[in-house]
């Protein structure tokens, strides 16, 4: 009996590829252009630079790689770029909790303008930076006499970082602190919980994931930075020079596979950026929900 | 004195981070901002007006408008066919798929450009072959768009697939069940539901086609009055010390990003939905 069964139950379905078969037609021609058009615009071109930094012995590329002077451009693009992260983590949370929980005249204004990294090229803001941050600009020469120099040095670097990470962090925890219900926070104050105690305990673990993402993505962002840092850097090697500026600095001296190794070590960076960032919004998404 | 809300902030927190917000703002994004305006107009409007109709100028700025009026159309035409795909169907691989067009964010400009370089440059895959057929694309105005296009390929498409996602199928289905050919059901149902949105994404996808730098800066080559670009044109007044000519070219284009800007706003406007930031 148990043997007739097994022959005569019908054989369980195979899943089927799509699983509900959607009634909307137009899904192989729009899935087929989406590829395609992602495979010859994104795909295939990066591969070449694989395959371009591969084209060497082992030995060549990891010195091509990891040299000093790409060793010293990749400490400030990473570093740089953390620093202006952190810096935008901080106050770009100030920034968000104004704009979400207070009225003031101009902010209608103020909130455009945050986007306006987004919307300025970057050579526009790497030149404006460098004019106001020079020794003889409206804020370099304020800080000059205290014996600081920002634009031409490292510290250039950060500020032309800062501007460019700006919105990522107000951006991703805007929404999340407009969301947050007054309940928690009445809760909290009606259990006794002193104003510092609620933001701490109660508000900022809240904003934690959003928080965290934002500052990845300005992260990011920072890392592969090139126009609106080349202007404020100095761009001496060993010391302003970033890792974006010597793949061109590689490419002008005819060295292929030296700025294609350089472009892999900054590829596997960015993805394992991706990941984090993928990893910590799956995360938000969880908390949220 | 009413009492004060438990939710609220005492009046000196609210002060203090009003405070800090307008110094962070105004050192970074203000100043800045004002300093174009100033240096551009430093010795009036006569040098500045004669930079920007320079012909050099005026090349790169045709080289630009082009750019874009190549680069958007085609990014849209992606985005919508990726969020059809993407937002109206179900099969797997999708959330890699929402990743593989997502990648062009995390990538070095500098790194976008060089791709290009390495499969159409003289030393790439295609080297031989295009100098054989006379065809030039790096050092040429396709690598600008090819490089361009790159950069921006994603934002269309970033845009419209959370808001197809969230509009559902129940209107398309309604339209297919009632014998409105897919095409049809596209123009008539999904259209008018995403053309704000498509609105933004073109917007954005705009202002960085116009403005982008890093990528276009490693396949231009750098030709004035052929394949320089707005930005291009900047960085070569400013490294020849031309500092107001530089600063009238940069003007025009912080003038489009304010006008981007407002545009943006509007929209919002019309259309209130919280947006991730991912450019």
């Amino acid at each position: 009996m148990t043997a007739k069964a097994l022959t005569t139950a019908p054989a369980v379905p195979r899943r089927p590829f799509v699983r509900r078969r959607s009634a909307i037609p137009g899904f192989a021609l729009s899935l087929g252009v989406t590829i395609a058009l992602l495979s010859i615009i994104v795909l295939i071109p990066m591969l070449s630079v694989g395959l371009k930094a591969t084209q060497q012995s082992f030995p060549d590329f990891l010195d091509a790689a990891f040299n000093a002077r790409a060793l010293a451009a990749y400490r400030l693009s990473f570093g740089a770029a953390f620093i202006a992260a952190v810096i935008n983590g901080v106050f770009g949370l100030v920034t968000a909790w104004a704009l979400v929980r207070y009225e003031f005249p101009g902010k209608g204004v103020i909130n455009a303008l945050i986007d306006l990294p987004f919307a300025l090229p970057t050579a526009v803001a790497g030149i404006a930076l460098a004019a106001l941050y020079a020794e003889n600009g409206w804020v370099g020469s304020l800080v000059a006499p205290l014996g600081w120099k920002i634009a031409f040095t490292p510290l250039g670097v950060v500020v032309a970082l800062t501007f460019i990470g700006l919105p990522f962090v107000v951006r991703t925890v805007e929404p999340v602190m407009r969301d947050l219900s007054a309940d928690v926070e009445e809760a909290a104050a009606s259990l006794g919980a002193n104003r510092l105690d609620t933001i701490i305990r109660v508000i900022l673990p809240a904003l934690a994931p959003a928080w965290l993402t934002g500052f990845a993505l300005a992260f990011a962002r920072g890392i592969g930075e090139y126009g609106s840092v080349i202007f404020i850097a100095g761009n001496m090697p060993y010391r302003s020079e970033i890792a974006p500026l010597l793949i061109i600095i590689e490419l002008e001296q005819y060295d292929y596979a030296g700025a294609a190794t350089i472009a892999v070590v900054m590829l596997a960076a960015s993805f394992l950026m991706l990941f984090v960032i993928n990893a910590m919004q799956a995360w938000a998404r969880k908390r949220s929900a | 004195m009413s009492p004060r809300h438990a939710t609220e902030d005492a009046p000196w927190v609210k002060a203090l981070i009003l405070a800090v917000m307008a110094l962070f703002l105004a050192f970074i994004l203000l100043l800045p901002m004002i300093s174009v305006f100033y240096e551009a107009l430093r010795k009036g409007w006569e040098p500045a007006k004669a930079a920007i109709q320079n012909p050099d100028a005026l090349a790169a700025i045709k080289l630009t408008l082009i750019t874009a009026a190549v680069t958007v159309p085609f990014n849209a035409v992606f985005g919508v066919c990726a969020a059809w795909a993407v937002a109206k169907h179900n099969f797997p691989g999708k959330s890699f798929l929402i990743t593989l067009i997502d990648l062009p964010f995390s990538v070095s400009p500098v790194v976008a450009g060089l791709i290009y370089v390495m499969v159409f440059g003289a030393q790439g895959w295609f080297g031989d072959w295009l100098i054989d057929h006379d065809i030039k694309i790096i050092f040429a105005i396709p690598g600008i768009i090819l490089a361009t296009i790159f950069v921006t390929f994603p934002f269309i498409a970033r845009e419209l697939i959370p808001l197809m996602q969230e509009q559902g199928v129940d209107e398309e289905e309604a339209a297919v069940s009632l014998g409105a050919s897919g095409l049809r059901t596209f123009w008539s149902v999904t259209a008018p539901n995403i053309r704000w949105g498509l609105l933004y994404g073109v917007l954005l996808c705009n202002a960085r086609a116009m403005g982008e730098f890093g990528a276009v800066s490693v396949v231009s080559g750098h030709i004035r009055g052929l394949t320089n670009t707005m930005p291009l044109h900047v960085e070569i007044l400013y490294n020849e010390y031309d500092f107001v000519g530089a600063f009238a070219v940069a003007a025009l284009l912080c003038f489009l990003a304010i006008v981007t800007l407002a545009l943006k706003t509007l929209l919002e406007m019309a259309q209130p939905q919280s947006r991730p930031a991912r450019h």
